[in-house]
């Protein structure tokens, strides 16, 4: 297992070495000048030579490259262009909110996603089945800016029962900002419950009709113990990788969510970056959620091995 | 029930009683019968309309008793078990009738009274024993668990696992106790789900299929086991199995199912050696017995298909594909007939002409030439192949110095368990399987490229695989007509009006029409499906084509088809076979040459006759003495005991010595490798044992069994 562990933990690295390379691709090499590009065609020639000096745009490719290394490393990624505020600062106020909403809405995702489709799974076929998989099926189906204006339609402004934005009071509890944040959260439910519903409906289906369900039936128990210790353990194997893949989109993804609930989180942060050619804020975001969507996965590929015998020792032979 | 009565058609003229019609339930007391099954109808919702599956099924096991249900797939086998045990899908419903363990009904009790049936009074067994087990559970809590729900505690019931464990004789039952499902052999698997089924000392056993997908050693073993724990238990036994030979083997009796009636019935060996229905005619037929051979005779068929579930058959379920039917079978159903002296039901056939079922012509009799010529150079030689896989730092012999050859017209059998390296080696023929440096894989004389990429496309075209499962073979979007155009363009370049042609004459010599060739695969039957997929190797006009277990997922009137197909084929076209197969009878239909393979080495090569007549090398007379087989052979006693070794990690000196019940006392055969050597002209082996010395010790055997 800690050889498995390591192994994993070497890969994400490597992931996210070439992740910095693209990166920096994306970022230095594609514009090719980016002080031009920030100031636009008409920008006289010594203004762009300037900017292109100021930034360190100016020097080798290598040198520019080891920079952003050095900046993973010491958690130091310059300034932004935009608004001269050091780039960790800003990533670290919009991460915080990011990470407030995303937690919030995994945490009342998850257990519905998988209850309901549990759920669905047992009434395969019937009414109940019907409706949970209808309604996730529309919820993933209609855009996330759709849900949440009918969301601030329903719950703020007829029934005027949650705060129509995300902006807490300056220095609220936890709960407070819950309570802020339960809306947008909610229009996440809506569009994530469809994925997990649906793979925790088919991981059930594909674990009851499979023969050890049916030998553990044959023993005389309840379908209730059946279900406890043969199924659930096997059925839920594939919902864990999709609750990670989700991780990554709720952390840096949201930007209409972002927007309309006036969160200042980081799918704002990083289109408005990538619109002002703000090149270290997004550098850094996409990095941030590059890590944060490995992290997941990692995590998920752990508990995944950890659950499954047969990834766990086939790991360490 | 109905009365006894005479029939009226036929004179009572010849020396057997007249036909009386019988009640198939007769002498079975419902409330003391392991099983009894009476008039089951059984339909499955299909699309909201209900479809019958089961028409009608009535028998009885006894207690102590085993009792075999043979037919082919879709026959209704299964469905009955399953209803028996309150085990239907959730679209399948008994419309009527009643199934009784131990004298209660299954069919009309509530689930919590069906939940103790399954605990106390009925156990099941179940074809794939892999997908029996938790894949995410340790085998000693799985085994563990089935005492708990009897009431043991925690402790108690661990060891009361692991004296099961050792009941089913497996090696080291501690350590497989610590084991997940996954590190098990396929045989010990079996053996863990059988120990979980005897935890509640069932009165009735349900096998499905329990050792199809079994090696035959394997299967020999597992069905050893059953026998004589059914002698310790006192357990009856319902044994579900598509192989005749498996029911043979176990049961006393055998009901013969066919479209969701049992249409024979009586002792497993009357029944065998004297079918009187049709279908059991047809069935028996469609095998490959008595050491028949593809030059000496075709194999029967059963023509026709099996009625669409649901389909209407008021009268005999059988008359569509009967060679003796008239129009009384349209028109009359059928009576229970009674067989023999015997009227209490015990041994009847639902059918109107019994008497005229020993005029059903056998298929008809080849001059028994072997076309193939001796004398001529083979087609495909290989030298020295290896094939070693690497893992983990490990290096797995899959393939050790293999010396083979090929001639033209000929049939080469390659037999051996799993992981002997039979498939490795089919592989490397095609290319598929790059051998090691220093191997040679040699058609015509000319040394061909380890991969097929870099063949010649002459080359690619000559060699062709016929595969064991059509439906994954063949690309199910495509049309018949587009696999076998694109494999005529892809082997051959011919395009456009002269494709078609020989489109025509391809699909004429696989015996498919041209309303098949616009139809999908999904929309054929296993067994057109194989035609098309031969007619796929066969478009190129290989001259050799390897057919991995071709067969294996067919039943076996569809098996018979194919074979006879393969046959004439080679007859007409002179094309080479590498054939694969588990099942000794087929491969000796079709073989002139059979190799024997262990642990990638070959262990014997010869013609096929001297390889079955013996003397064998121990290995093969093992494997030989494994089929159980449909005519009752002698019981011979060759077993092989423990697993097959680890390829990683072979035994020193004869790879088989762990395992050879005629290992040598000398030791010799711990330390040296026996050569391969010429025993006989054409016949090589590879045993310390001089051919003369086995032949003594072989023909002792038979004399005493």
């Amino acid at each position: 297992m800690v050889v498995y562990v390591l192994r994993r933990l070497a890969l994400a690295v490597v992931t996210l070495f070439l992740l910095t390379l693209i990166v920096f691709a994306i970022s230095n090499v594609l514009p090719q000048d980016v002080a031009r590009a920030i100031l636009g065609p008409f920008a006289p020639a010594e203004s762009v030579a300037q900017l292109n000096k100021q930034l360190g745009t100016d020097q080798p490719l290598l040198v520019q490259y080891w920079r952003l290394l050095k900046g993973i490393i010491t958690f130091d990624f310059g300034t932004s262009y935009q608004s001269g505020q050091p780039v960790t600062e800003l990533i670290g106020q919009t991460l915080s909110n990011s990470a407030k909403l995303a937690i919030l809405a995994l945490l009342l995702t998850v257990p519905l996603g998988v209850v309901g489709g549990i759920a669905a799974a047992l009434r395969k076929g019937r009414l109940a089945d019907r409706v949970i998989v209808t309604l996730g099926l529309a919820g993933s189906a209609i855009p996330e800016f759709v849900t949440s204006t009918f969301l601030i339609f329903v719950l703020g402004l007829k029934l005027n029962v949650l705060p129509v934005l995300a902006t807490w009071p300056e220095g609220s509890s936890i709960g407070t900002q819950a309570y802020y944040l339960l809306m947008p959260s909610l229009a996440l439910v809506l569009v994530y419950f469809g994925y997990i519903a649906r793979m925790a409906r088919a991981g059930t289906i594909g674990a009851l009709e499979a023969d050890y369900t049916r030998t553990a039936t044959m023993k005389g128990m309840t379908r209730a113990k059946v279900l406890r210790t043969h199924v659930l353990r096997n059925a839920l194997l594939p919902t864990i990788s999709v609750v990670a893949t989700q991780t990554g989109y709720l952390f840096g993804g949201l930007l209409a969510v972002e927007v309309i609930f006036n969160v200042n989180g980081l799918g704002r942060l990083l289109v408005t970056a990538a619109k002002a050619k703000d090149l270290p804020v997004l550098s850094a975001g996409v990095l941030v959620i590059g890590t944060i969507y490995m992290v997941a996965t990692l995590l998920a590929d752990l508990l995944i091995s950890y659950l499954n015998p047969r990834i766990r020792l086939a790991a360490n032979a | 029930m109905t009365d006894p009565m005479i029939d009226p058609l036929h004179d009572n003229d010849s020396a057997a009683a007249a036909p009386v019609a019988v009640d198939p339930l007769a002498g079975s007391d419902p409330a003391t019968a392991a099983l009894h099954v009476e008039n089951l109808e059984v339909d499955f919702l299909v699309r909201g309309i209900p479809r019958r599956v089961l028409r009608g099924v009535s028998f009885s096991v006894r207690p102590g008793e085993s009792f075999g249900l043979v037919g082919e797939s879709g026959c209704g086998k299964s469905t009955t078990a399953y209803s028996a045990l309150g085990l239907l899908p959730d679209n399948g419903r008994v419309a009527a009738g009643r199934a009784l363990i131990a004298g209660k009904d299954v069919t009309s009790m509530s689930s919590s009274d069906l939940r103790q049936v399954r605990l106390n009074d009925v156990s099941m067994v179940y074809q794939d024993p892999g997908a029996a087990l938790n894949p995410t559970l340790k085998i000693g809590m799985q085994v563990a668990e089935a005492f708990t729900m009897l009431g043991a505690s925690k402790a108690e019931a661990r060891d009361r696992a692991f004296e099961a464990l050792r009941r089913v004789r497996i090696s080291d039952p501690r350590g497989v106790m610590e084991r997940y499902p996954h590190q098990l052999s396929g045989g010990m698997q079996q053996r863990v789900v059988i120990a979980m089924a005897l935890a509640n000392d069932p009165k009735l056993l349900v096998l499905d299929e329990p050792t199809t997908g079994l090696d035959a050693t394997v299967e020999a073993e597992v069905l050893d086991l059953v026998e004589s724990l059914r002698e310790d238990t006192g357990a009856a036994v319902l044994l579900i199995a598509h192989n005749l030979g498996v029911i043979r083997r176990i049961c006393d009796r055998v009901g013969v199912m066919y479209a969701g009636k049992v249409v024979e019935q009586g002792r497993a060996a009357e029944v065998f050696d004297n079918p009187s229905h049709p279908y059991t005619v047809g069935l028996l037929r469609c095998l490959p017995r008595h050491g028949a051979r593809k030059n000496d005779r075709r194999l029967d068929t059963i023509p026709g298909f099996l009625p669409q579930i649901g389909e209407s058959l008021p009268t005999c379920v059988f008359v569509d594909r009967c060679p003796i039917a008239t129009d009384l079978c349209r028109t009359d159903a059928p009576p229970v007939v009674a067989l023999g002296a015997d009227t209490s039901g015990a041994r009847f056939a639902r059918c109107h002409h019994i008497d005229k079922v020993a005029e059903i012509a056998p298929a008809g009799l080849l001059d028994g030439t072997d076309p193939g010529a001796r004398e001529v150079e083979p087609i495909l030689r290989l030298e020295g192949v290896n094939v070693t896989f690497h893992q983990n730092r490990r290096s797995i012999h899959a393939l050790v110095d293999v010396n083979l050859d090929l001639r033209p017209g000929e049939t080469l059998g390659l037999v051996g368990e799993s992981g002997s390296g039979k498939t490795t080696l089919a592989k490397t023929i095609l290319g598929i399987q790059q051998p090691d440096a220093g191997s040679r894989v040699v058609l015509d004389g000319v040394p061909l490229e380890g991969s097929t990429r870099k063949r010649p496309q002459d080359a690619r075209r000559s060699i062709q695989i016929v595969f064991q499962n059509p439906d994954s073979a063949l690309n199910r979007a495509q049309s018949v007509r587009a696999i076998l155009s694109r494999a005529l363009s892809k082997l051959t370049g011919i395009t456009g009006n002269e494709a078609d042609d020989r489109l025509e004459v391809l699909i004429n010599h696989v015996r498919l029409t041209p309303r098949h060739l616009d139809l999908k695969p999904r929309q054929l039957s296993g067994g057109l499906k194989q035609r098309v997929a031969i007619g796929r190797a066969f478009a190129g006009d290989p001259r050799i084509v390897v057919c991995d277990e071709p067969t294996s997922a067919l039943d076996v009137s569809v098996q018979a088809a194919i074979l006879n197909l393969l046959a004439d084929l080679q007859r007409d076209e002179q094309s080479s076979y590498v054939f694969i197969s588990h099942d000794l009878g087929v491969v000796r239909y079709l073989s002139d040459r059979i190799a024997v393979l262990y642990l990638g080495r070959i262990m014997e090569v010869g013609p096929a006759a001297d390889v079955f007549a013996g003397p064998h090398h121990p290995y093969t007379e093992a494997l030989l003495s494994a089929v159980p087989s449909v005519d009752g052979a002698p019981e011979t006693r060759i077993r092989l005991d423990g697993e097959v070794p680890s390829a990683a990690a072979p035994p020193p000196g004869c790879v088989f010595h762990t395992r050879c019940p005629r290992r040598l006392e000398s030791g010799i055969c711990e330390t040296e490798v026996p050569p391969l050597v010429e025993v006989e002209p054409g016949h090589r082996m590879a045993c310390h044992i001089p051919l003369e010395e086995l032949r003594g010790l072989q023909a002792a055997e038979t004399v005493q069994a």
